[in-house]
């Protein structure tokens, strides 16, 4: 009955969207999704930039977060430290997840903005002339940019993406750990060569669900990603993502902005849906390829 | 035993509840930017009536006037008075009141330069993106005196859809055709410039926060968070600081038509500052409620004339003395 009535819940909610979008999905068609002006008062509406923003800024986070969380998962599922000391380091990080996401946007704007402007200004300087990251760090160096967003979705990540790492690595059966001692393998042999390759799907898992997790985050983004609708290819630039593109523009639009804000919703629901589809599956495969060894 | 005891807790919270509802309530919604205005005239009125309590949410122009349309509110507020197919749309009627107004100001961040005069093409020039340094010729020929940095202009700008945004751009696209062509007027454009903040508190941390900032922000917010702000060139040529004086200037100065919709969008006087505009509060022409009209005439009533003195501590401009003539004149008409 519960079930039934939440997935009622969700297709509802996908109708309502999808019938308000229509006017603008009528319009623009896929042109919204290829276009890269947002311009409310000429009512040209074109999603490009704020989907670039999202992906990027997402895949920036897992770029950090990624070797942080995976690096914390092993420390937690080994017994470097003894039981008590791991179990406060556990609860800590997942205390991180229980920060609300303003919180995290005002600690990002007294902390992060001021040293990135220092990294930025830094990375103009040092990189000016290298033919890549020439374009990766270009100026002018704003506090407000990609970099910061990506810094903070980060840490708001970390937490999803350590619990279900960490999991899997437990889930490794202690067999697999006991037979390769017996081969005389070193710890950090039997970590690299056995406990982690079996659990990578469930590491994959887990990214995935952070990754869907970060594209579906607004508050914190929205107050530090500097909300503009140009595409630029600078870390160093303020970008946009679709999450923010609404919290910021819904309450005031009228007419076919709702309606191309309604089809930017649409897109970013179908996104963050099959990602979020498409991590549950992987997590679902692991768990059936680890419950059979024994 | 234990069912007794909580029916009795939950009739004396009923009775409770009960008791407080026999306060007049006046709900409104609408623009931010006078909320602390209006919310400062709802304590200030409940002290002297304390049978009245008023109760107005800051949800933005758009929403405040979606809210008032629907008739789930008493009364509306929007930066930006309706227009003629909105009013239609409002099955009571609708009567427009002008109850307070803003300037905007261009707030900057530049250490060692205390004052600053800003051209109309300096003006329209930083938002288009044309000039982007501080010691471009555009700003330094106004202002001869000064040390300007060979600084990056840093320019901020309204992330969301905000009455603040519509009053600025209309300003500068009356000023600067380039401006109308290339941007133009509405409460969220793009710029071609610039890193957006959200609400006026997000533009002024920007302005804040980086040497070589400039935002535009209501008068009230740069005072309050004592940010430089920038003399402006008015269209007699003069240059205007920002504050009351000037403020009141500009809206004495305009002829309010029959509906009290006006846009000072290019003010002509020599003293006049040149981005002012009023914020309206919305009334329905009819309400059915007799007791409900009489408490909410009574509290406009206060806002136009006792409340007016608020105004100033608060940052916003007090309505001018033929202004509040007018407004009492159409508050009048709400029967």
């Amino acid at each position: 009955m519960a079930s039934a009535a939440a997935v009622a819940t969700l297709g509802l909610i996908v109708y309502e969207i999808v019938f308000g979008a229509w006017p603008a999905i009528q319009k623009f068609g896929l042109g919204f999704l290829t276009s890269s002006s947002w311009v409310p008062n000429r009512e040209v509406f074109g999603v490009l930039p704020f989907i670039v923003g999202t992906a990027a800024s997402s895949l920036i986070a897992i770029l950090f977060a990624f070797p942080l969380g995976l690096a914390i998962a092993i420390f937690l599922s080994e017994n470097f430290l003894p039981l008590p000391a791991r179990q406060a380091v556990r609860f800590v990080v997942e205390m991180l997840a229980a920060i609300p996401s303003v919180v995290y946007g005002l600690w990002g704007i007294f902390v992060v903005i001021p040293l990135v402007k220092i990294f930025g200004a830094w990375a103009v300087s040092v990189f000016h002339g290298v033919p890549v990251l020439e374009t990766l760090f270009a100026p002018p160096a704003y506090g407000n940019s990609m970099l910061t967003a990506s810094i903070v979705l980060a840490l708001m990540i970390l937490p999803t993406l350590t619990a279900i790492s960490r999991n899997s690595l437990t889930a490794v059966p202690k067999t697999l750990r006991e037979g390769a001692y017996a081969l005389g393998a070193t710890r950090w042999e039997a970590i690299l060569g056995v406990i982690l390759p079996t659990a990578a799907p469930g590491v994959v898992a887990a990214t995935i669900l952070a990754l869907g997790r970060a594209m579906g985050e607004t508050m914190a983004v929205a107050m530090l990603i500097g909300n503009s609708s140009r595409l630029s290819w600078s870390l160093l630039s303020p970008g946009g993502t679709l999450a923010g593109l609404l919290a910021n523009q819904f309450g005031e639009a009228e007419g076919m902005q709702v309606s191309s804000l309604m089809f930017a919703a649409l897109i970013l629901v179908v996104i963050t849906l099959l990602v979020n589809l498409l991590g549950e599956a992987v997590l679902r495969y692991t768990q059936k390829q680890t419950a059979g060894i024994n | 035993m234990n069912f007794t005891k909580l029916v009795l807790v939950v009739g004396s919270a009923v009775a409770g509840i009960a008791s407080q509802s026999s306060a007049q309530q006046l709900s409104g919604a609408g623009a931010t930017f006078p909320a602390p205005l209006y919310q400062r005239w709802g304590v200030e009125y409940n002290k002297a009536h304390p049978d009245v309590q008023v109760n107005y949410q800051s949800v933005g122009s758009g929403a405040g006037v979606k809210n008032f349309t629907a008739g789930v509110v008493d009364f509306g507020a929007s930066d930006a008075a309706m227009s003629d197919a909105e009013i239609a749309k409002v099955a009571k009627g609708a009567v427009m009141i002008p109850a307070t107004a803003g300037e905007i100001v261009y707030a900057y961040n530049l250490p060692g330069v205390p004052s600053l005069n800003l051209s109309r093409e300096a003006m329209a020039g930083i938002y288009l993106g044309t000039i982007t340094k501080w010691n471009d010729p555009a700003i330094a020929k106004a202002n001869p005196g000064a040390k300007l940095p060979d600084l990056a202009i840093q320019v901020a700008y309204r992330s969301d859809g905000s009455g603040t945004t519509y009053v600025f751009t209309q300003h500068l696209s009356a000023i600067s055709k380039d401006f109308n062509d290339k941007i133009g007027t509405d409460k969220s454009v793009t710029f071609p410039v610039g890193v957006g903040g959200k609400g006026n508190e997000g533009v002024t941390a920007l302005v804040k926060q980086s040497p070589g900032a400039v935002g535009y922000v209501e008068y009230g917010y740069a005072k309050g968070n004592g940010l430089s702000m920038a003399n402006l060139e008015n269209k007699s040529g003069k240059f205007v600081a920002p504050g009351i004086q000037s403020g009141v200037s500009t809206l004495a100065n305009v002829k309010l038509p029959e509906n009290l919709r006006i846009w000072p969008v290019d003010p002509e006087g020599a003293t006049d500052y040149p981005i002012a505009s009023f914020t309206w509060l919305l009334l329905y022409k009819k309400y059915d409620d007799a007791a409900k009209l009489k408490a909410l005439k009574d509290f406009v009533a206060y806002g136009l004339t006792a409340g007016q003195s608020l105004s100033e501590e608060l940052g916003y401009i007090p309505l001018p003395a033929p202004v509040v003539e007018k407004a009492q004149a159409a508050l009048a008409t709400v029967q």
